[in-house]
């Protein structure tokens, strides 16, 4: 990597790499280098239009506001989601040692290039109703009112550009397909918690199916990371596992009882109940599966004998256990 | 450097299925001469889980464990990276919302306990790294790793949401972290570049998305396992968890023979310590580790 800092230092000459593909002729991606200066404002957006405009004119990639508000221009650099008019050049060749790649947001959905195809993003968008459902009169006497804690309820969540950053950077989406991913659940808690709308039962619903719902959230954070307006979707996705529980429309299965048991131990001892967790959320039946590694844990000495006899009183109490059971008593606000 | 003193919550896995995690934390701790306080009443984080369910009283439940670090003026040390992320987010919280932090501190007061948002919290990892100091430590190493290709597994929870973790975690950037790869280096290891060093373990869904959770941990163990790795190194317990218990059904999934220790990062640091074979447990691990043993 040769990199020169010329003496005023307000530019750097690097060679940036472009994933390159067309998959109207080409059988395999490939990676292409070009050299350029890059400037201290430059934009990963520049970079893009100087291989277009000065290298290759064949390289594609979506722009349209340069603003940060259309959403066109998501890629990734070295797996990092980026909204190239917003990213800062220099700033990543500095956090990767001068050293980057430009990639599209999903390998596996590009058409030419930077380009690929969204369509699974928006077939989800949609499946979660994102917008506003009310009966409204035509010709109302009076607009529909809403309070500043009312809209600050959803404003941030509304903030969204669909620009898939959050979408394309989620791993549980990358293994299971059915996932809605975190815009799509940030869209349908913003609706949800509107007060105008009706639907948010009905949406809550679709978010809590198992397989496609809240609940195959991996929590793993790479959309709060990846976001460029700030948005957090996972802090939304968080919100409406919690709805699901205070409007009272949680079904009870695998993944609420695992939620909702952790009380469980910590009413008994303070701590969560390794073993109690598996058999309450799974039911004995469902607990089967999980008898050979249970056999490994015993065996390597996981479950163990130091402090008392596994599954029955094994599990130390914390000190002053009786504040704790006293402030689930008084501070539990759900049920399942 | 005066000594330093540090409040342990151990979390539930140490004190249940990874007591080879408490051994070695004690014993890294002593070598180093860092004087640890258990926080013995400390309960359970809620794992994101009991957030799920009731995000306030899990804010009442961990601000509580707050606040035995508070009562000893120290800063709380983590062990797990999960219980790092929930008891941040309940500090972050609080002492970013006065009426949230008064609404915690009525229950609180129920058991004569108030929050005060005085103690900083932080992963025992980064209380090596930032606080006792890297080149400490290496004038401490007894038996240098340099035998070990050494696969750093970050773990989400230390590393995002940057902007909760950035005061605790030296800034560490989540696309681009160091802090395990330097601490592998000043043990004198071979740290091993790989993609999948930031990314999921998949623990958090493994009951109720099995498949997803065995496909991220595969991923990861693989990628480590392809570019040379002789073991795994890990902060968080629930990502050894994962990676370590369940390599055979993994291997399943995955179609290729998964095989590689993973060990939690005090285990490391202790076996370049000359810690004894106690300490570090490695007879705890589901998959064989114990040749890692040389002293």
């Amino acid at each position: 990597m040769s990199e020169t800092v010329n003496q005023n230092n307000t530019t750097r000459k690097v060679t940036i790499k472009a994933f390159r593909f067309n998959a109207e002729t080409d059988y395999l991606p490939y990676i292409k280098q070009y050299e350029m200066e890059v400037g201290k404002d430059e934009l990963i957006l520049d970079l893009m239009n100087k291989i277009k405009w000065e290298h290759d004119g064949s390289f594609s990639y979506r722009r349209s506001c340069r603003h940060g508000i259309c959403g066109a221009c998501a890629i990734k650099v070295n797996g990092k989601s980026v909204l190239a008019c917003k990213q800062n050049a220099i700033e990543l060749l500095d956090l990767f040692d001068n050293d980057i790649t430009l990639e599209p947001s999903s390998k596996k959905r590009v058409i030419k290039d930077m380009i690929i195809d969204k369509s699974d993003f928006w077939e989800k968008h949609a499946a979660i109703k994102p917008y506003v459902v009310a009966d409204i009169d035509p010709r109302p006497a009076h607009e529909t009112k809403q309070s500043i804690e009312e809209f600050n309820n959803f404003m941030d969540s509304d903030l969204c550009i669909q620009c898939g950053a959050c979408h394309y950077a989620c791993p549980a989406l990358e293994v299971n397909p059915d996932f809605l991913g975190p815009a799509a659940l940030n869209a349908a808690y913003r609706f949800t918690v509107d007060t105008r709308d009706t639907a948010g039962d009905e949406r809550l619903a679709i978010t809590a199916q198992m397989g496609s719902g809240v609940w195959d959230c991996v929590k793993c954070f790479e959309c709060a990371e990846a976001c460029p307006k700030e948005i957090n979707p996972i802090e939304k996705i968080g919100k409406l596992h919690n709805l699901q529980f205070v409007r009272g429309v949680a079904q009870s299965n695998v993944a609420t009882r695992h939620a909702e048991g952790f009380l469980r131990g910590m009413m008994k001892t303070g701590y969560l109940d390794e073993a109690d967790i598996v058999t309450y959320s799974e039911g004995y039946l469902g607990t089967l599966k999980h008898m050979g590694t249970a056999f490994k844990m015993m065996k390597s000495g996981k479950i163990h004998w130091h402090s008392g006899i596994p599954f029955i009183n094994s599990i130390p109490k914390i000190k002053n256990l009786d504040e704790v059971q006293k402030l689930i008593e008084i501070s539990q606000t759900n049920k399942l | 450097m005066s000594q330093l003193h540090y409040a342990l919550f151990t979390g539930c896995t140490a004190k249940q299925s990874t007591p080879e995690l408490l051994s070695s934390t004690l014993a890294v701790a002593e070598k180093l001469g860092i004087k640890i306080t258990i926080l013995e009443e400390a309960s359970c984080c809620g794992a994101s889980h009991l957030q799920d369910f009731d995000e306030f009283l899990a804010h009442v439940l961990n601000a509580r464990n707050i606040c035995y670090a508070e009562k000893l003026g120290l800063t709380m040390i983590t062990i797990c990276n999960t219980c790092q992320l929930n008891s941040a987010m309940t500090k972050h919280a609080l002492d970013k919302d006065l009426v949230l932090k008064a609404r915690v501190n009525e229950k609180l007061a129920e058991v004569g306990l108030e929050y005060k948002g005085t103690s900083e919290i932080k992963h025992f990892l980064y209380a090596i790294i930032d606080e006792y100091g890297l080149e400490n430590v290496k004038d401490k190493v007894t038996v240098p790793l340099s035998h070990l290709n050494i696969a750093p597994f970050y773990g989400c929870h230390n590393i995002r949401p940057s902007e909760l973790h950035e005061d605790a975690n030296g800034h560490e950037n989540p696309y681009n972290p160091n802090s395990l790869d330097r601490l592998i280096t000043a043990l004198e290891g071979h740290p091993v570049n790989y993609e999948s060093k930031n990314k999921c373990c998949g623990f958090h869904v493994e009951l109720q998305a099995n498949h997803t959770s065995e496909v991220l941990a595969g991923n990861a163990l693989l990628d480590a396992m392809d570019n040379n790795a002789d073991m795994m190194v890990t902060p968080c317990p629930l990502c050894h968890l994962k990676m370590d218990t369940y390599q055979d059904s993994i291997s399943k999934t995955m179609g290729r023979d998964v095989e590689l220790p993973v060990l939690h990062m005090p285990q490391m640091v202790a076996l370049a310590l000359g810690c004894t074979e106690k300490e570090i447990g490695l007879n705890f691990h589901v998959q064989k580790a114990k040749h890692l043993y040389t002293a």
